[in-house]
């Protein structure tokens, strides 16, 4: 609702600046679920390597929202940059020998960003040839090449073996990982899952993110004002891409280990489910999604390990028929009745 | 003659329909151009081919004398072809202001940039602020798209394709559903455009037409049926046989002259 008093007051060019503003603004729950994940590696020092899966799979699945939610590119191959990446570290620290520079993990990152955004970059060029479905079938197709290579190229990656000896250093040559303290893995993937997460959401706020959102709500519309929707989309997939991979490269590097299991269709599939659970197009609904995703996962499999699935796909199926937005629906709704304000368009 | 946009043996099929048949046409600049012609004459095709949301089945499309033919929707826009869509093509999860801010910072090729929040540029916000305000749709420059009466949403069509300033803007009924009451508003909107850029207005509405249009083209069936000045156009007894009802005709030649 407008507030009548600051519209008759001030002029439409200043209530246009507060109105972007208000929008990009952080609100105090995000603060809160942000203070919540730092706090558990604390409280909960023992769980850690619980939560350390939570925050990998969060970035996955923020890294997919980037793809699905924004450029809404529907992709069942998303897995093949998180393999990718895991071996692009785990290979890397392998060659460093848990020093020097190969074996920095920050190194080992960077690098897995820049190869998974490459690759991304190239394959987004055959993803975005087709319309839906045929898009559909090129990232599936793309990751069963990925995961076939790997499987392959054994000399390399160790084949079914998987890779041993990833011998990740010192995080910023100061902390060393230990299995001893799993909060350290945790911390250090939270820290990126954090980094990561402020970046995108400095994207999707961007003129860039405006036109990806544009791009989705209406192609035509987005093309007749000039977007360029398909560069648009490859920049989009790209990031999505990087994102991913150093998703992956933190699994290798927290885990010390690298198996085929990276590049298994599961993985894809799983990271979609979490994404539409937790609410697409919102980048909280990654986090959200990824942590209920693990926690149903574990409950279901300690309490019914045998029909687990089928409860989680009934929670799901319910979730998606009665909650319009996931997770994230419900939690907007939620927040837009206690602030007293409409949800934000 | 100088023609901002022309096009040459234009051909458009739909299997065996011809939409587009064979069409040559001119736009000088600052035009004030209606497009008229019985449904499903192929006005909206026309249209589509010459903003490049459809490919022709043959002949061509020259913006600035430039062959544009196979240049994409995005590329002509760019290059100051801008359209309005018979039915609505907004974003519905967009406010206004986003929508022309939107607008405005592709028409600044600042629409890639990722590393700014979007709303600091002053500059885009103030002159959204401003088209959004000539065009009745100030009140409104906060709320939803998609929850906004017809009548703005239809405002907010035209303002969309407006803010780019373009050298051509393409009107494809853009009064179509508006209420009786709000008609006039939009066609006022229209006539205070900017004198130099070229307006074609597709309309059913002939006092709206010849109140506004200075030529007119006549499309039946595909094909340019008559074509010329707007008083011309009204006292061709072949478009009084076809499209138009005599009597509405004789009511408009005491005005048009
Ligand atoms: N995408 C399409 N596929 C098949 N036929 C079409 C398509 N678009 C338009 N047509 C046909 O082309 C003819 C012209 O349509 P249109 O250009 O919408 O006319 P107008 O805008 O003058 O009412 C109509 O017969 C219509 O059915
Ligand atoms: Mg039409």
């Amino acid at each position: 609702m407008i507030d009548t008093a600051l519209h008759a007051t001030t002029g439409g060019e200043s209530r246009a600046m507060a109105w972007f503003a208000e929008r990009a603004k952080w609100r105090w729950p995000e603060f809160a679920l942000w203070i919540a994940a730092f706090a558990l590696a604390f409280v909960f020092p023992s769980r850690s390597a619980l939560f350390n899966e939570v925050a990998i799979l969060a970035l996955f699945a923020l890294s997919l929202d980037i793809v699905l939610g924004y450029a809404g590119i529907v992709s069942l191959g998303h897995g093949a940059f998180f393999g990718l990446g895991a071996y692009v570290a785990g290979l890397l620290a392998k060659a460093g020998g848990g020093a020097g520079l190969y074996s920095d993990p920050t190194f080992g990152l960077l690098v897995a960003a820049a190869v998974c955004g490459f690759v991304g970059y190239l394959t987004s060029f055959l993803v975005l040839r087709g319309a839906d479905l045929t898009r559909l079938m090129v990232t599936l197709g793309v990751a069963l090449i990925f995961a076939e290579l790997a499987n392959r190229m054994a000399w390399l990656t160790g084949g079914a073996d998987g890779l041993q000896g990833v011998l990740p250093g010192k995080i910023l040559g100061l902390v060393e990982f230990n299995f001893m303290h799993p909060e350290y893995a945790y911390l250090y993937s939270l820290s990126v899952l954090f980094i990561l997460f402020i970046v995108a959401r400095k994207v999707i706020n961007s003129p860039f993110g405006v036109s990806l959102r544009a791009i989705k709500g209406n192609a035509l519309r987005a093309g007749a004002i000039g977007i360029n929707v398909n560069r648009r989309l490859n920049g989009a997939y790209t990031m999505g891409a990087a994102y991913a991979g150093v998703a992956g490269a933190l699994l290798a590097q927290t885990t010390a280990f690298v198996s085929l299991d990276v590049l298994e269709f599961h993985r894809s599939a799983d990271v979609m489910l979490i994404v539409i659970f937790g609410g697409v197009g919102t980048l909280y609904g990654a986090i959200v999604g990824a942590a209920a995703f693990k926690l149903l996962y574990d409950l279901l499999a300690a309490a019914t390990p045998q029909y687990w699935q089928f409860w989680l796909g009934l929670i799901l199926v319910l979730l998606v028929l009665f909650v319009r937005g996931g997770i994230m629906g419900l939690v907007s709704g939620l927040y837009a009745r206690m602030t007293g304000k409409g949800e934000t368009p | 003659m100088s023609a901002v946009l022309s096009t040459k043996n234009l051909v458009r099929r739909f299997g065996g329909l011809v939409a587009t048949n064979d069409v040559t046409f001119s736009l000088p600049a600052g035009a004030r151009h209606a497009l008229i012609g019985p449904n499903g004459a192929g006005k909206t095709t026309f249209v589509n081919l010459l903003s490049g949301v459809l490919p022709p089945t043959s002949g061509q499309v020259f913006l600035d004398g430039q062959d544009v033919s196979d240049w994409p929707v995005f590329k002509r826009a760019r290059n100051g072809l801008s359209r309005t869509f018979q039915i609505n093509q907004l974003f519905a999860d967009f406010t206004p202001l986003e929508t022309i801010g939107l607008a405005l910072s592709e028409a600044h090729a600042e629409g890639a940039q990722f590393w700014r929040r979007a709303g600091t540029s002053k500059t885009i916000v103030d002159e959204a602020v401003s088209i959004l305000e000539q065009l009745d749709l100030g009140d409104v420059m906060e709320h939803r798209v998609g929850s906004l009466p017809y009548g703005k949403q239809r405002l907010l069509e035209i303002a969309i394709a407006v803010a780019p300033k373009p050298k051509v803007l393409l009107l494809d009924e853009p009064a179509a559903g508006v209420p009786e009451g709000e008609r006039e508003q939009i066609l006022e909107i229209v006539e205070a455009l900017p004198k130099e850029m070229a307006l074609v207005l597709i309309e059913h509405d002939m006092d709206l037409v010849f109140r506004f249009a200075k030529t007119i083209s006549v499309l039946v069936q595909g094909a340019l049926f008559v074509e010329g000045p707007a008083s011309e156009v009204a006292r061709d007894p072949r478009v009084r046989q076809v499209y138009l009802g005599e009597s509405e005709v004789e009511q408009h030649l005491g005005g048009a002259a």
